[in-house]
């Protein structure tokens, strides 16, 4: 039950993400926007369209997008959504795999990119690796730091029941949070790191990777894009939530949370510009720091 | 004088001066033997002047190299020609003066004269880049080689609704080391239409010259052909020129503010700027019933009357503008965000302005004050001063900012005139234009100085018509402020120069 539950939301709600934070940049625009469901129509949209392949493609080209919602779904179900219901496959050491997933959903994407063998898809596959290897510590320094304050290797054991660290890693789990939430950013190309709406090929770094994508493809890139907004959603969300309940609460409010995460995200992209290029290394070691001191802080906590 | 020795000593005058609109006869037209060319390049760069336009013309008496230069000192332009007398070329004065290397280029690829000694003869709208003619070795793009270095190319065929243009980047990983522009996918031969086509329809080839600066090329052309006809259009009609010219500005830099913010992801700005765009046109729409003020400049005045009612109009929306030009401004001026993206990138430094003879607010954001309104004054602007807005910097902030201090110029600007109207008619009918004589006429356009050249033959007919929008001189700046820049500014250095295909392209 639970696992059909985890399931259907894994692949039924990810495309909402993207609506809502649409929703709410073009409330700060001033326009009214697209549906909050855009998304779902134009998958439907694009899975009854044909697709195009060059002739300089390979199997590898058609491979990418499939490979990538693949590695993300996987990855889906080794997360707990909330305290309420835990990864359906979880195990002990599985935010391992986890990180790798997420990486092996880039590689394929990334292959598929320099398949093309055009320069714009070969530089956004640069930048993209490049941003990738900067976020990767971040990542892996806060799930240090969990893994230390619930002595666990497991997401939902570290993200289930009422988290008593709050109590005692307080500042700790803000600057986890927030290393989070910059990882979750950066890797989902949102801004100030990328542009997901820029129509200039020389400033892209996620979606010039996957402009010769179209019709089925294209579908799964973008159901892809948006299962990882929500997967990394997920895990900042339970965290800032910290607390237990019943089950049907504990889901509502999770699910809450992610709306509440979505707006938060599409309040930075109505009042940030993107930052420069050279400036991205910056913020994202800044986010391995944060990543760092909180794991120290509870390292001090623990030990002590 | 300097030209008193000369005259005395028997010769005739170096060149001879108009001002900006007016005619001269090709009779009172100096022509100096083709040798001294040099030397009077020489001598106008020393002298200060920018060179308005050099091409070759042909009147009863043969082909000659007509070279207009302008001299804001004296807010004068002079015209001098020098006799082609058949000779295959000349040596180049592009090392001597080199905000002529374009023009010669021009006269190579159009002409088949050779400028001798030109640094980079290579074609300006033609494609003809790999062939080597009998005269001129092939001009591939430049390349770099090298580890790590790659070639980036973009266009023809942009993703956006953009014209059409090929940059060829040469990049160090994320670093241009070298752009070249290829232009000329636009080309329409719209000076030969301008000479050809019945004379009805010339007003609406010389509007889509650049689309979105349809006022400032009719109102050139329009200028031209009254310096030729000595007809004078109404004061009224000019007060309404000047009013379509700057609300024309105002929406392209507008427009143009919200694009730079659209190119660094700021909503908000993108957004409202947007907006505003849209009033000043509508207030266009309003008075001539085009978005882009079309067909409301002809020759002899204005086509459509300003109305105490649409006075009473404008004053009011620019006045509730104004307001929210400022605060969207000021937003966006005050996000840390965008002044890193904007503070610092794609500079050209004064020096390079000036050698190269880049206009409008190219120039103005290199700390140089040139501006038509100012230099050469003409219809309403001769009764009324806009201040030359200027910054220093040179760089995508200083162009934003000029561009800002400009709107808020010409906010003030329309006010007045909307405010106090001259009375009177705003239309005479046009003379017949007179025969064996040139004129040039300059207008500040929002990109910069257009520029109009206009001869007829000895029946008063058209016989060359010359065209220079300001994006023909400000291409290079554009690869020249990308050079050292990380590639991915590229579209907002271009954005913050938004430079015609099309007017380059004619």
């Amino acid at each position: 039950m639970r696992a059909a539950l985890h399931l259907a939301i894994l692949l039924l709600l990810p495309p909402l993400l993207p609506g809502i934070v649409n929703r709410v940049k073009a409330a700060f625009a001033g326009r009214r926007g697209p549906p909050v469901l855009q998304l779902y129509f134009d998958l439907w949209k694009l899975v009854r369209k044909g697709a195009v392949y060059s002739t300089a493609t390979t199997w590898i080209f058609r491979a990418g997008p499939v490979v990538t919602v693949a590695a993300l779904l996987v990855a889906g179900l080794l997360l707990p959504f909330g305290g309420g219901l835990p990864g359906p496959a979880a195990f002990a050491g599985d935010v391992v795999l986890f990180a790798y997933l997420l990486g092996a959903g880039r590689f394929a994407t990334v292959l598929a990119a320099l398949d093309t063998g055009s320069s714009f898809e070969g530089m956004g596959a640069s930048r993209e690796v490049t941003f990738a290897a900067l976020a990767e510590p971040a990542l892996f320094l806060s799930i240090a730091g969990l893994a230390l304050a619930r002595g666990t290797l497991s997401w939902t054991t570290m993200l289930s029941g009422q988290m008593p660290a709050w109590h005692s890693f307080g500042p700790a789990f803000a600057m986890l949070i927030g290393a989070l939430f910059l990882v979750a950013l950066a890797e989902n190309s949102r801004i100030p790191f990328d542009d997901p709406n820029t129509h200039l090929e020389l400033t892209m770094v996620h979606e010039v990777m996957v402009l010769d994508h179209s019709g089925p493809d294209f579908a799964f890139i973008l159901y892809g894009a948006s299962i990882k907004l929500f997967l990394l959603g997920a895990i900042v969300v339970r965290l800032a939530l910290p607390f237990a309940a019943s089950i049907p609460a504990h889901v509502a409010l999770f699910l809450a949370g992610m709306i509440v995460f979505a707006v938060i995200v599409g309040v930075v992209e109505s009042t940030f510009a993107r930052l420069r290029m050279n400036r991205i290394p910056q913020i994202l070691v800044a986010a391995g720091v944060f990543a760092a001191l909180a794991m120290a802080v509870i390292l001090i906590r623990v030990n002590g | 004088m300097s030209n008193g020795s000369a005259l005395s000593s028997g010769r005739q005058a170096d060149h001879a001066w108009l001002a900006n609109g007016t005619a001269l006869s090709l009779d009172a037209l100096a022509t100096r033997p083709l040798h001294e060319l040099l030397d009077a390049a020489i001598r106008a760069r020393e002298q200060q002047k920018r060179l308005i336009a050099l091409f070759p013309f042909c009147d009863g008496s043969g082909d000659r190299l007509l070279m207009v230069a302008a001299d804001a000192a004296s807010a004068r332009l002079s015209a001098t020609s020098f006799d082609l007398a058949g000779a295959p070329g000349w040596p180049s004065i592009t090392p001597v003066w080199p905000e002529a290397h374009l023009f010669e280029r021009e006269i190579h690829e159009r002409w088949g004269l050779v400028p001798e000694g030109h640094p980079w003869l290579k074609a300006v709208r033609g494609h003809r880049e790999l062939e080597a003619t009998p005269v001129s070795p092939a001009h591939p793009f430049l390349r770099a080689e090298g580890e790590g270095i790659h070639e980036v190319a973009v266009g023809p065929i942009h993703a956006g609704i953009i014209e059409p243009g090929h940059f060829r980047f040469q990049c160090f990983g994320e670093e241009v080391l070298h752009l070249e522009i290829q232009l000329g996918y636009q080309q329409r031969g719209a000076e030969q239409i301008l000479e050809q086509a019945a004379p009805a329809r010339r007003l609406a080839v010389a509007e889509s010259i650049a689309g979105d600066t349809a006022v400032g090329h009719a109102l050139t052309y329009c200028m031209a052909l009254e310096g030729l006809s000595g007809t004078r259009a109404p004061l009224r009609a000019h007060a309404i020129r000047g009013i379509a010219l700057e609300l024309e500005r105002m929406a392209n830099h507008v427009g143009d503010l919200g694009a730079l913010c659209n190119d660094v992801g700021y909503l908000p700005g993108a957004a409202y700027f947007g907006r505003l765009r849209g009033d000043f046109l509508n207030l266009l729409t309003e008075i001539s019933g085009n978005r882009y003020g079309r067909s409301l400049v002809v020759p002899g005045g204005v086509r459509f009357d300003v109305t105490p009612a649409l006075q009473a109009r404008i004053l009011e929306t620019i006045e509730a503008d104004e307001r929210d030009l400022r605060d969207t401004f000021k937003l966006a001026i005050n996000t840390p965000s965008v002044l890193s993206r904007f503070e610092g990138t794609g500079s050209i430094s004064r020096q390079t302005a000036v050698e190269l003879g880049f206009v409008g607010p190219t120039a103005r954001a290199c700390g140089i004050s040139r501006d038509v309104r100012t230099d050469h004054p003409s219809g309403v602007f001769q009764f009324t001063h806009v201040p030359v807005a200027v910054a220093e910097d040179g760089d995508v902030m200083a162009r934003a900012n000029v561009r800002w201090l400009e709107v808020t110029r010409s906010l003030r600007f329309v006010r007045e005139q909307v405010s106090r109207l001259p009375e009177g008619a705003v239309r005479v009918p046009m003379s017949p234009l007179a025969p064996s004589s040139m004129t040039t006429s300059l207008v500040e356009g929002w990109r910069g100085q257009i520029a109009h050249v206009v001869l007829t033959d000895d029946s008063g007919r058209v016989a060359r018509h010359k065209v220079i929008d300001p994006s023909f001189h400000n291409w290079l700046a554009l690869a020249l402020a990308v050079r050292g820049a990380q590639i991915s500014d590229f579209p907002l250095c271009n954005k913050s120069f938004n430079l015609s295909y099309a007017g380059h392209d004619l």
